[in-house]
């Protein structure tokens, strides 16, 4: 193969997702209004699935509290949107996130394997009851109304949260940070010994990773209209983010990307077509993927990809 | 005063001898097989619906359905491992690497288990009343269906425990949990008994779900906050221990009971906060190694 048709092929992918990107970014000025809920549904699943993996991915911690930062940043939004601009409270909401995440983990990141994942998922059903508990006692009715905000806004300010997130896994993937964070995964005791400050690493980049799911909170619960703890604090959106990026793959992080717009937009046909089956087929495709897509479809794909190559190759 | 103190003790009791035999199938596939079984609450509630079908519907007599759910769970649960766990047991490169694999995999196996249920049941709420003769108990009322559900489970846990301990089978079991190569290369059949292990959780929360039917009312979505309960019990005793089990059961019943004579709403809060102190302070348990 000449070097000239390397370059080219390295060039493929960027290009792609620039041009990607550029519809995405004037998708309203031409989308039908279902397209824009649609899309923006597919966006948060994908911040979701993508926050998880910038944590979760590289470290080998498998954190079940996604739906704890996305419900705080839906009740942020809850609270607050009465007063506050949109674009305000859904930074207030990553900022709460972020800070929430920040103080449980620096108590818990000490917890190894499946110990953490237990206590992050009991940390959602913590903070729920705990709501439900106070909303009724206190302001003696459950649940809240949302202000209702335009599409258009809501669709730009959730990718407007994807962009930056894009940016965020890739300069950490580059950076000295992502190489330490992948040392941990390795080997934490390891990195401990090259002198990677272990803990501080793991609980700033599982705060930042709260920020997006928060930030994806506060903008989808100016769609809902109405919140109460069970919608706010389902675990789904836990298990969903966790099966979405193995479904597509945590080595790489077109991985999540892809494994989110492909799960949201089957949720979307499964749950309007055979709402009766919708989570038994979502069981067996996180089975599947479990016992024979361990990589994900990226890693399914690289596999048939280098293949290609190495017939090509060996032809040449 | 001190009437409601005994009763809310009793209570507490009671309550804790049914989280105690939920808790130690779970410690069994997780502490032997290790599995943190996150369907294993499905198996409560498909046990639960099955008496309730078969009480109403048939007229069968719920302790007569302890003998026909607690064997069909068992030969599910050793099918199940069979098929799905032995395989992702070959594929998975190290047991660290299992542990969140087949974690995934008991969580597919939950959605699946609950659609099943929901199709079957739907999500209405049942109930059906069996031996609901208030009794007189050390100078407070209890029902007798309460009584006679703790009796069984203590009569089970006390079984299972001498099984463990006394018969070959149990030695082998042991010897698996403690180092599964040297028990194999002893002659144990690895595979075999960490199935069986699985199975009889499965078995074990099959029947604590038939004991549930008897006392409370049960729905198809039941399973998921049982799974909880069974996890924070299991944490609290030890991962892998059955005298843990109980000792938890009965610390976090008693727990619900006082909690909720104080303030109803929290039972379930004071739970986690349980839950997550003890994760800070003593991971491995009060008897955990």
């Amino acid at each position: 193969m000449k070097p000239g048709n390397r370059n080219l092929q390295r060039l493929w992918g960027p290009g792609l997702a620039v041009v990607i990107l550029a519809l995405l970014a004037t998708f309203p000025l031409y989308a039908s209004a279902y397209g824009i809920i649609l899309v923006t549904d597919i966006l948060m699943f994908v911040i979701l699935a993508l926050s998880w993996a910038l944590f979760s991915a590289p470290t080998g911690y498998i954190s079940l509290a996604p739906a704890a930062f996305f419900g705080v940043g839906i009740y942020t939004s809850a609270i607050l949107g009465r007063q506050l601009p949109l674009p305000l409270v859904v930074f207030l909401g990553g900022l709460i996130s972020f800070s929430l995440a920040l103080l449980v983990g620096a108590l818990t990141l000490r917890l190894r394997g499946i110990y953490f994942a237990m206590f992050t998922f009991g940390l959602v059903e913590l903070i729920k009851h705990f709501w439900l508990w106070y909303e009724i006692k206190f302001t003696g009715t459950r649940g809240r109304f949302v202000v209702v905000v335009d599409q258009r806004t809501i669709y730009l300010i959730m990718f407007t949260i994807f962009v930056l997130l894009l940016l965020t896994t890739y300069l950490i993937r580059r950076s000295r940070l992502g190489l330490a964070l992948r040392s941990i995964g390795e080997c934490e005791e390891a990195a401990a010994h090259i002198g990677v400050n272990v803990n501080a690493l793991k609980t700033v980049t599982f705060a930042l990773s709260a920020i997006f799911m928060g930030a994806a909170g506060s903008v989808i619960a100016a769609r809902w209209t109405y919140v109460d703890p069970y919608i706010a604090f389902n675990p789904l959106y836990s298990f969903m983010a966790v099966l979405m990026a193995i479904f597509g793959g945590i080595g790489n992080p077109y991985g999540p990307i892809l494994g989110a717009v492909i799960f949201a937009y089957l949720e979307e046909v499964l749950l309007t077509r055979f709402p009766y089956y919708y989570m038994l087929i979502f069981g067996t495709v996180l089975i599947i993927t479990v016992l024979y897509l361990p990589e994900g479809l990226i890693g399914l794909i690289m596999k048939i990809r280098k293949r290609l190559a190495g017939g090509q190759d060996a032809l040449a | 005063m001190t009437k409601i103190l005994l009763e809310v003790l009793i209570t507490g009791l009671l309550l804790g001898g049914l989280y105690a035999l939920i808790s130690v199938g779970l410690s069994l596939q997780y502490g032997v097989a290790r599995i943190l079984n996150i369907s294993h609450g499905e198996f409560i509630m498909l046990g639960a619906m099955t008496t309730w079908t078969l009480y109403t519907g048939l007229g069968i007599n719920p302790l007569v359905s302890l003998a026909i759910c607690g064997p069909l769970a068992l030969a599910s649960g050793f099918l199940i491992h069979k098929t799905l766990f032995r395989r992702l047991l070959a594929s998975s490169a190290s047991p660290a690497i299992f542990e969140s694999n087949s974690m995934l995999a008991a969580f597919g196996l939950m959605f699946i288990l609950q659609n099943i249920a929901l199709i079957i049941w739907r999500a209405d709420t049942r109930a059906y009343s069996y031996l609901s003769i208030p009794v007189h108990f050390l100078g407070t009322l209890f029902g007798a269906n309460r009584l006679l559900t703790f009796g069984i489970t203590m009569v089970i846990g006390l079984a299972f425990y001498l099984f463990l301990s006394l018969t070959r089978t149990g030695k082998a079991i042991r010897a698996a949990a403690q180092d599964p190569a040297t028990a194999g290369l002893m002659g144990v059949n690895i595979n075999h008994m960490l199935a069986l292990c699985f199975g009889l959780g499965a078995a074990m929360a099959a029947v604590a779900g038939v004991l549930i039917s008897m006392c409370y009312s049960v729905n198809a979505v039941m399973g998921l906050e049982y799974t909880v309960i069974a996890i924070i019990v299991v944490v609290l005793g030890g991962l892998g221990s059955i005298p843990g089990s109980f000792l938890g059961g009965f610390i976090l019943g008693l727990v619900g009971s006082v909690v909720t004579f104080l303030e109803p709403g929290l039972a379930l809060v004071a739970y986690y906060v349980i839950f997550i102190i003890l994760l800070l302070i003593r991971p491995t348990g009060l008897l955990g190694r």
